[in-house]
Order: C-alpha cells, then structure tokens, then sequence
C-alpha cells in the first residue's frame, strides 16, 4: 500500500516577503514585490523593473556563519538555504546530531543555474592568470547542486539529496519527485523545494529574447499583468519557495499541523513537437499533463475549486486558459476559480512552482483566494473562454477544498500537481 | 539603398532561419516571418540582431515588436538608413 504524502511545513523568501507570515500578509493584501531596478538601467536592459526578495545582513546571519559568508556570492544559494530551513523549522522537525544524519530525511530542491554571480567573479580571476587564488568555495557555490548540498549540510539529512532542473516547471516538480520517493516508501521526509538567483546576468538571456516587459519602467507595480489584454511580457524575479513533505502516518505520530495533502500530479514534454518548441508549448501536452494529473488524483475536474496557472503575462496566456479548459472540459461559469501569483512577484522563474506552490497551500490553509493584480483589462480571448468572475481582482474570502498547480518550461515540459486541504479526522 | 538590394539582403538572412523553403523562395513584400516562413517566434529576435548587422543600425523596441513581416521590416530599415 503506497504512503499518502502531506505537507507539514513551509518557508518562503518572495519578492513581496521573506518568511511565511509577511508572505501570507502580502499576498492576502495584494502587495505586488516588484520594483525598479537601477542596476539594470545602468546596464541598459530593456527591462528595468524585478521582483527581488530584500535580506538584512541581521536576518541573513541567523543562517549562516561568518566563516560561510565569508567570499559567499550566490544568492540562489542564500534564498534556497533560508526557504528551506524556515520550512524544516515550521515542520517542528529539529536538525539531526553532529555525530549521525537523519537517514529518513531527505531533498529535491531545484535551481535553473548556481551562483551566476561567484561564477561571472572565477571567470574573471580564472581569465587574469589568477586561477590558484580562486580558493576553495568556487565548487560548493556554481555546482549546479549547490543549493541541495548546503541544505543537506545544515539540516543533516541522510536519504536522497539532490537537485533537479527543468527551467520554470523545477519548483512543482521537485514537489512531485518528492512525493514518489515518499510515496513509495523510499523516504519518510523530503524537503522540496527550489530556488533562482537574482540579477542581470540570470535575467540578460531573457531580456535580450523581448520576452520581458520594456513598457513599465516608471510603473514597477503595473509591469507584471497575467491575463490582461495590455500585457506585454513578464517581470524577472527570484526568490526561493520550501515544503516539507512526509508521510501521513509520519505526520500524525509527530502530531504535528498539516497544510495540506499531495493527491497526485503528472509530469510530461510535448517533445517540441506539434505546436511546441523549445519556447512554445505543445498545447497537447499541456492538457495531457493536467488531465492525467486530475485522474492521478483519484478526483474529477469538478473537484477542482481554485487552479493556480502558470500565466506570465505573455500572449501565451489565453492559450493555457483554453488548454484548462479543454483539459478540465469546463468552461464559462462553471470554470473554477483561477489566480496567478505572478501578478505579485512577477515570474521567479527555476523558483517560480515552488513559491506558488507555497502561496496555493497558504490559500487552502487560511480559505482565501489570493487577487490577480494589474488585469482590469481582461484579455477578450479569456473571457471568450471563461467567465470573468472566475478572476478574483480582490482577494476573496472562500473556503477552498482542492487546488490545482501547473507550472511550464523551456523545452516544452510540463508539471501539475493536485493538492488537497487536511481535515483532521 | 536600392529596394530590390535591400530585399535579397534581407532573405538572405533570414533563410537561416526559415522552416518553409518553398515560401522563401517566393519571398516578396506581403510575406509573414512566421506565418509563412514558419520562423520560430523565438527567431524574430535574431532576425532583428542580423538586420542591425548587416545594415549597420539600430532597431529599438517599439520598431522590433512590429517587425513581424517583410514589408514592416523594410520600411523600418529604410527609416534607420534616413536617420544615420
């Protein structure tokens, strides 16, 4: 008999709030956490607006050592470490012994790329004949295993640790890798989660390619505009989302809270075949991914209440409407409710599945549905499809049973995942 | 510079990146980069960095949302050569 899998804790550092309860507070208000940029005008980006997490040195400290900041330069790593140990703490799960691991615990926490910023310093010092004064924290920091190995270290953990990458689907799917390895009985706790850096040499790529929005420069908080008909590209983020997964029978000897738990999901490509590319989605795949999620989960599509989208605030937006629909074969008001939280905190790209993923059980936890910012212009190829009351513009009070979670990456791969709210029984 | 120079400069760039070859070779002023071409959208980005080179200009955003055809992208040409 397969383990069911819940989740017991979570941590977060957003563009609009470092730690879960000014997370929740901010998207319960409708904060939006992006805002200029004057590095990238120096630079010349097109796009000058980011959603970047703020970190005092007071709060950093509280995770790291002196020695470990010392020549410390990556801020994936900084995010991804603070998520994580925030997550194993809300948990109420304490940090193994010196002497031995914890061999039932351990992580899947992803990147897109480690440690631009230290990598762009050796790149340098490896250029000007400087190669053996690099010292020894290069590797620790630009592996793109980084991040898994530092929260393997702090938290002691001794079953499967590593890092998976499949650009914006990453942080949904290090969810669902953790749930089958816990779900199969490999492990009794898997920290997932994943991470991004911040800055212009993560952003460049996507800024040169016009995927991102040059129109709000002198209105951050407008710039990132899922679903609506003005909306001209997505706003670069960063940040770092964390969830402790384990299994029920785990979860209720320790007597401890649960969020919430994983139904199932799916995970496929679209192969950059038929209407998918390396940057294009295959519509088909999409909707296969989310429809053999839904039958995964043992549900129907009319359980679903809330559908949290992937939606960049791109012209690809009302065609992930239509593969919904299609997927769900719901349509106009019968279609459920659907937010993004890119409104918010703009796309936080290897990042992004994790810290919606977090903000969706946080709805689900506290019975609200969180606002789609900057879409008072509803996209008419949405509402030709859906009913427009089915896009809270205000946070919305509303017990909610069953989410929804789809996240979708470069090279035409999909993630969706089913999460359910825990009723004690 | 001469229309007919511009047109077969600007084929010969994007050929690289056309997946229609018939529709390339009947390239005329009315044809669509990725409608008829089937040039990946993700391409129309490259296209624009090759024209800058090999005209010697600058294209600026607005300019580059709208090249989307053969006829948008020599007008926009011929208006950077005016500006130099």
């Amino acid at each position: 008999m397969p383990n069911r899998v819940v989740i017991t804790g979570l941590g977060v550092v957003a563009p609009n709030g470092v730690g879960l309860t000014p997370f929740l507070e901010a998207i319960r208000q409708g904060h939006s956490g992006i805002a200029y940029d004057p590095i990238l005008e120096q630079l010349q980006f097109s796009c000058q607006i980011a959603g970047k997490p703020e970190l005092s040195a007071m709060l950093i400290a509280n995770y790291f050592s002196e020695l470990e900041l010392k020549n410390f330069n990556s801020s994936g790593i900084l995010y991804g470490v603070i998520a994580a140990m925030d997550a194993w703490k809300d948990a109420g799960l304490s940090i193994a012994n010196e002497k031995e691991p914890d061999w039932d615990s351990g992580t899947i926490f992803g990147t897109g790329t480690s440690g631009v910023d230290k990598f762009r310093e050796a790149v340098y010092k490896i250029d000007e004949l400087q190669a053996r004064k690099l010292g020894s924290t290069v590797v620790g920091q630009t592996m793109a295993s980084g991040i898994s190995a530092y929260i393997g270290g702090k938290l002691g953990l001794g079953n499967q640790v590593s890092t998976n990458s499949s650009a914006c689907t990453t942080g949904t799917e290090s969810i669902l890798m953790a749930y089958e390895r816990i779900k199969s009985g490999q492990a009794t706790r898997m920290l997932a989660g994943s991470t991004s850096d911040s800055g212009p040499y993560i952003w460049g790529g996507f800024d040169a390619m016009r995927v991102c929005t040059f129109k709000h420069n002198q209105s951050p908080e407008q710039g990132s505009r899922p679903m609506s008909a003005s909306a001209s590209g997505f706003v670069p983020g960063s940040g770092a989302g964390a969830l402790v997964l384990e299994s029920l029978e785990s979860a209720l000897s320790r007597g401890v809270r649960i969020y919430a738990e994983v139904l199932g999901g799916n995970l496929n490509s679209g192969g950059q075949r038929g209407t998918g590319t390396m940057t294009a989605p295959n519509a088909i795949a999409v909707q296969r991914c989310i429809a053999t999620a839904v039958r995964d989960s043992g549900i129907v599509s009319k359980d679903i209440d809330l559908i949290n989208g992937h939606l960049t605030a791109t012209s690809k937006d009302a065609m992930e409407i239509e593969n919904w629909s299609i997927a769900l074969q719901r349509s106009g008001k019968d279609f459920p409710y659907i937010n993004s939280l890119k409104s918010m905190v703009g796309h936080c790209l290897s990042a992004a599945g994790s810290i919606e993923s977090v903000a969706a059980i946080l709805q689900l936890h506290h019975g609200f549905i969180a606002a789609n910012l900057n879409c008072e212009d509803l996209h008419p190829e949405i509402t030709a499809i859906i009913d427009a009351a089915k896009i809270p513009q205000q946070t919305m009070v509303k017990n909610i049973d069953i989410i929804a979670k789809a996240s979708f990456g470069f090279g035409d791969v999909n993630a969706c995942i089913i999460l359910k709210k825990h009723i004690a029984s | 510079m001469d229309r007919q120079l511009l047109l077969s400069k600007l084929k010969t760039i994007v050929a690289s990146y056309s997946h229609d070859k018939d529709a390339l070779e009947y390239l005329n002023e009315t044809t669509d980069f990725t409608k008829d071409l089937k040039i990946n959208s993700a391409n129309l980005v490259d296209v624009v960095l090759d024209v800058e080179e090999e005209f010697d200009i600058e294209i600026d955003n607005l300019s580059m949302e709208r090249m989307l055809n053969v006829s948008a992208a020599i007008e926009i040409i011929e208006t950077k050569l005016k500006e130099k």
